[in-house]
């Protein structure tokens, strides 16, 4: 019941964005993915679900090959995966509670009832609570964050994948989005994969960090191993330092 | 040289429309695959039918009024004196029925609802609201293409039956105001050389045109790349494509159905 990216090729025409991605996020584990602003890590996770396909290697989710599933089975598989997008992707002509209730009708085993129930405590969970009514372009951006992710949890997948899901927000609601991925881990036994840029956040929040560098993940391992790594590349990630990428860059 | 480089661009050009091509026909069956997942798309479709359908009727009306006029007056002027009156019924009913309702209906809607479609599903295509539907498990062909195009297909050839009848009218009303033709006259005009099978007629050009703006709206939306400006050339391109495939079909039924 695990994530698995093995060896990922992603090029978009002469761009190439994966180079030998590896990356496996362990049953009930959450892994956070770190790296540099466009090196690849919004293009990492959309494969887990087929949002794009590799050029080669293997993507394996829920012990199935996600390039091999049928169309019937791939939706069978995205039922059990909730995507936190970057921004947000709310569907902007329907209101948040139809947003919300989206993932639920889909499963089809809820009542009306416990659709609203269930939307209701999403919205408490990510702190939007009396939203329901207003439509996405009424939220600020972190409301949409929250909104969307809101989305990706109300249905409890099994696996949940954030695309940088607190970027942009206040140092307060971060903490609580931090909780709120924790408590899922917990909770729910679920197994995720966040990028983030934030280090104390992954700190927080994950079993595990990777480091994306030029398609590929330079170093990985708990948050403490990566806050005391001597790889120049991730120390200047972590510190802030590009001199020091630089010269890491150049040592390689 | 010069001639050698003309070769090449026109080799370019056309592989680059026969890769255009392949894949609006992906496209195409794609949305056919999904035609039977009724229970998706089926409860969509009666907004959409008012969105795409009843929406357009004013601007169709519009439209076909004008014409009517028109088309009275210049057969009015053409005939001078040489031609019976009543012909007058015959050519506005015949060219209304036949070809200017259907077609100017057509190309008015491919600006109204082509455009329409193809920017909101661009937008959604770039805001990644077409992704989100994905990993909800949504199918975006059931979800957002069949909806659209079963809309088009159905309620098209309702806006050219009105669009028609308004133009028959206007021309009727003119003829008798301004031609000095009776009612009586012009009517048998109407009839003189009627048949039930110009109406069939229309009805199927109109829906082929229907069908043709909608799919061609939705693919511009679905593959729409590159925010704001890519939803204004992928909007760009509906318009032009579906008013030039309307002008094709019309000569493609005229070909097949009037020989
Ligand atoms: N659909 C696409 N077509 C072409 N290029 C793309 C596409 N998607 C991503 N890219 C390119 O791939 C690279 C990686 O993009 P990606 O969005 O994965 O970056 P990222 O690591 O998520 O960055 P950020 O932290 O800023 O979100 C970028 O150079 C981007 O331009
Ligand atoms: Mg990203």
């Amino acid at each position: 019941m695990s994530i698995e990216l093995i060896d990922i090729y992603k090029s978009f025409g002469p761009k190439e964005v994966l180079k030998g991605f590896t990356l496996t996020v362990p049953e009930g584990d959450t892994v956070s993915l770190v790296g540099f602003s466009g090196s690849g890590k919004s293009v990492a996770l959309k494969h887990v679900v087929r949002l794009l396909s590799p050029d080669s290697g293997v993507v394996r989710v829920d012990d199935q090959d996600v390039a091999g599933l049928s169309r019937h089975e791939l939706y069978e598989l995205r039922r059990q995966v909730g995507f936190v997008f970057q921004f947000a992707a709310l569907f902007d002509s329907m209101t948040i509670r139809e947003n919300l209730s989206m993932g639920l009708i889909k499963q089809g085993t809820h009542t009306e009832a416990e659709i609203e129930q269930r939307i209701n405590e999403s919205l408490n969970m990510v702190e939007l609570e009396g939203f329901e009514d207003r439509m996405p372009a009424e939220l600020s951006g972190g409301q949409r964050k929250r909104a969307g992710l809101a989305r990706a949890i109300a249905f409890r997948p099994k696996y949940l994948l954030y695309d940088e899901p607190t970027s942009g927000l206040d140092p307060v609601t971060t903490t609580v989005i931090d909780r709120l991925i924790l408590k899922m881990k917990k909770e729910l036994g679920v197994t995720s994969l966040v990028i983030t840029h934030d280090m104390k956040s992954a700190d927080r929040v994950s079993d595990r960090v990777a480091m994306l560098f030029e398609g590929r993940i330079i170093e990985e391992g708990t948050p403490d191993e990566i806050a005391k790594s001597e790889n120049p590349i991730v120390r200047g990630f972590v510190d802030g330092e590009p001199e020091l990428v630089e010269q890491g860059r150049l040592d390689q | 040289m010069s001639a050698q480089r003309s070769f090449a661009w026109i080799g370019a050009k056309s592989t680059e429309g026969f890769a255009a091509f392949g894949r609006f026909s992906s496209f195409t069956a794609e949305a056919g695959r999904a035609v039977p997942d009724l229970k998706t798309w089926g409860k969509l479709l009666f907004p959409l039918m008012k969105r795409i359908g009843v929406d357009s009727i004013p601007i169709a009306l519009f439209l076909a009024a004008f014409t009517g006029i028109v088309l009275a007056l210049q057969a009015s002027y053409t005939f001078t004196g040489a031609i019976p009156m009543y012909f007058v019924g015959t050519l506005v009913g015949k060219t209304m029925i036949l070809e200017l309702g259907p077609v100017l209906t057509g190309l008015a809607l491919s600006g109204r609802v082509g455009a329409n479609i193809a920017a909101e599903l661009g937008t959604m295509r770039v805001s990644e609201q077409i992704d989100a539907l994905e990993t909800l498990s949504y199918n975006p062909h059931s979800y957002l293409v069949v909806p659209r195009v079963v809309a088009g297909l159905l309620m098209f050839p309702v806006i050219v039956v009105f669009a028609n009848a308004i133009g028959i009218v206007s021309g009727w009303i003119t003829a008798i105001n301004l031609l000095e033709m009776t009612s009586q006259e012009f009517i048998r005009g109407l009839r003189l050389f009627f048949e039930p099978f110009d109406i069939t007629y229309s009805l199927i050009k109109t829906g082929s045109f229907g069908f043709a703006i909608t799919l061609i709206g939705c693919y511009q939306g679905f593959t729409t790349t590159g925010g704001a400006q890519g939803v204004g050339t992928a909007t760009t391109r509906a318009v032009v494509l579906s008013s030039m495939m309307i002008l094709v079909l019309d000569a493609f039924w005229a070909v097949t159905l009037l020989q």
